[in-house]
């Protein structure tokens, strides 16, 4: 049976959730950055908090590792309640920061083992777990070169090792695959879902709707400070866009007059480049205008959830 | 249930973590040292050879003109004055510039913060680390002084330690000052008007006494003054009771530095 005695003292029940957050709310100044913000997280499952910038992500990842102080609600990780205990969460927690902040005088090598060392690794362990660490972030070949002379996907390598260095349950991505190349971004990606594989919790935030929709189990819509959706990819689409969506070309004109007949008949459609879209085709059997008939897919559903369209 | 609970048995026993833990600080500090590896010299050589002039340019110009300062041969005073002058530059620069860039430029300390360290451990360990090398440093005007006839004391071993209780003070009002900065630029301020002035009315090159009414008591409020006097004493083999006042001094300037470091620097680190 489970043994209290084991349980460090003071710690909530939530075996479930990895992270739950509660009512939270961030200000700085007069702008509201986080509204009343309700988020769980169960453990295991790879998160996506999806939404366009200025939505509130990063100030919600900076609260989880209490970098920034919540005005108000009720904040907890892997059951330490924030920010009290926010040290010991910590300790079982990795993050991997939107904006490098590499040592671009340290090699590789160096920065692992100074973030093995804050991390509590133990000294007989401390070489094996930076060892492994290069070896996961593909960078035994450069361990001891200096920062500064690593190309950019190898740096954001780094920064993703730098944060798994001490083998976390809980993994905070913020914004993990911005301003890479395709082939780096790929990599990433198996990453991601190698540790997804091991029984780690990730939560990602990302406004890249196509890594969500990959790597997400469940993705949390974020706008404007709080949660306007959650779900599966598929239930999200299946709730907001429907099954299938008619993509209507044309000239300008064309579009716009098709648009107010849409806004008439209350179908609900967008603009996508050359293209309107009507989302919920099937329902519009006999009155659906000539198009290309395509799957609906998440962006049709963030777009619909959030207003924003996509850059 | 329970193979969960197992589970997570297993997982719960993980290292508590305590306030201030050495751990952390050697972590912080060990960052420190690789970079110091890297730039030993330069940072050796801007913090030894700054006191050496002056002490070459006081010690000798004076020298031939004034055999005694204060009941002190020249060399005797001008040596151990220039000792404070070297703790003060190498620990009040760096805890401005290399707070201010490695928080600003580099977001060096939002990294660490992710980290199981918090804003205590991170400011008390770049402050220890700082205040080990000015104790180090302090003691190069010493062995300049060798060379021009400065008698060795074993008092001056205790020279170590007070530059590194004096250097502590010092790099913690860098980083206060780093907290409170809105740019790089304002550190001149603080360079002309504060850290300049304090080296020179501390007794370093000319005493106290000298001056007129009014500074002179200013002196006395001065870290600086209290470090000189008690390197002085030590390494003439003066020292005596009254010299505890000035470690009093030193002390309480460190504690409220170090205080007050920590708590600007933590309003500007955490949101």
């Amino acid at each position: 049976m489970f043994e209290d005695s084991d349980r460090s003292a003071g710690r909530a029940q939530g075996l479930g959730a990895a992270i739950s957050l509660r009512g939270v709310v961030k200000r700085f100044g007069p702008i509201v950055a986080v509204d009343g913000l309700d988020l769980q997280v169960p453990s295991g499952v790879c998160f996506g908090l999806l939404g366009p910038n200025g939505a509130g992500k990063s100030t919600t990842m900076r609260m989880l590792t209490a970098q920034a102080l919540a005005d108000e609600g009720e904040l907890s990780v892997l059951g330490y309640e924030l920010p009290r205990e926010s040290k010991q969460a910590r300790m079982e927690m990795g993050v991997v920061p939107q904006l490098d902040n590499l040592d671009v005088e340290l090699t590789c090598r160096q920065i692992l083992t100074v973030f093995a060392r804050l991390y509590r690794v133990p000294a007989s362990e401390r070489a094996a777990a930076v060892d492994a660490a290069l070896e996961l972030a593909n960078l035994t070949p450069r361990a001891d070169t200096i920062v500064r002379e690593l190309s950019g996907g190898m740096r954001r390598r780094l920064l993703v090792a730098r944060g798994l260095i001490h083998r976390p349950r809980l993994v905070l991505l913020d914004e993990p695959t911005v301003g890479l190349d395709p082939q780096v971004r790929q990599e990433l990606w198996s990453l991601i879902d190698g540790l997804r594989a091991q029984g780690v919790t990730v939560l990602m935030s990302t406004h890249y709707i196509e890594e969500a929709e990959r790597l997400a189990d469940v993705v949390a819509v974020m706008s404007e400070g709080k949660i306007v959706a959650q779900g599966t990819p598929a239930e999200l689409v299946r709730a907001y866009a429907g099954e299938q969506v008619i993509e209507v070309y044309g000239p300008p004109e064309q579009l716009a007059a098709l648009g107010e007949l849409a806004a008439s008949k209350r179908w609900q459609s967008r603009r996508s480049g050359p293209a309107l879209a009507i989302m919920r085709a099937e329902d519009l059997d006999g009155e659906a205008p000539e198009g290309v008939r395509r799957p609906a897919n998440l962006e049709d559903a963030f777009v619909a959830l959030t207003g924003e369209e996509i850059e | 249930m329970s193979a969960r609970a197992e589970a997570v048995g297993a997982q719960t026993r993980v290292r508590r973590v305590g306030r201030l833990e050495p751990a952390a600080l050697a972590a912080v500090m060990s960052r420190d040292v690789v970079i110091f590896g890297r730039y030993w010299r330069a940072t050796t050589f801007s913090s030894v050879v700054q006191p050496t002039i002056y002490l070459l340019a006081f010690g000798l110009g004076f020298g031939t003109l004034v055999k005694t300062i204060g009941n002190v041969k020249t060399i005797e005073y001008v040596a151990t004055g220039t000792v404070a002058t070297a703790v003060l530059f190498s620990s009040a620069f760096p805890g401005m510039f290399n707070t201010f860039v490695r928080w600003q430029f580099q977001r060096t300390y939002d990294a660490m913060l992710a980290t199981p360290l918090d804003v205590e451990e991170l400011i008390t360990a770049e402050i220890l680390w700082i205040s080990l090398r000015a104790g180090v440093y302090g003691m190069a005007p010493l062995l300049v002084g060798f060379a021009f006839g400065l008698a060795p004391e074993w008092g001056m071993l205790l020279v170590p330690e007070i530059g590194f209780l004096t250097g502590f003070g010092f790099a913690a009002f860098g980083v206060l000052v780093a907290a409170i900065a809105k740019t790089i630029d304002n550190f001149n301020y603080i360079t002309s008007a504060v850290l300049t002035p304090m080296f020179l009315v501390a007794g370093t090159f000319f005493p106290v006494s000298a001056l007129p009414d009014g500074v002179r008591e200013v002196a006395l409020l001065n870290p600086l003054y209290h470090c000189v006097q008690l390197v002085r004493d030590a390494s003439l083999g003066h020292l005596q009771l009254a010299d505890l006042g000035h470690v009093a001094v030193l002390l309480a300037f460190a504690l409220v530095m170090w205080r007050l470091a920590i708590c600007q620097l933590g309003r500007r680190l955490i949101d």
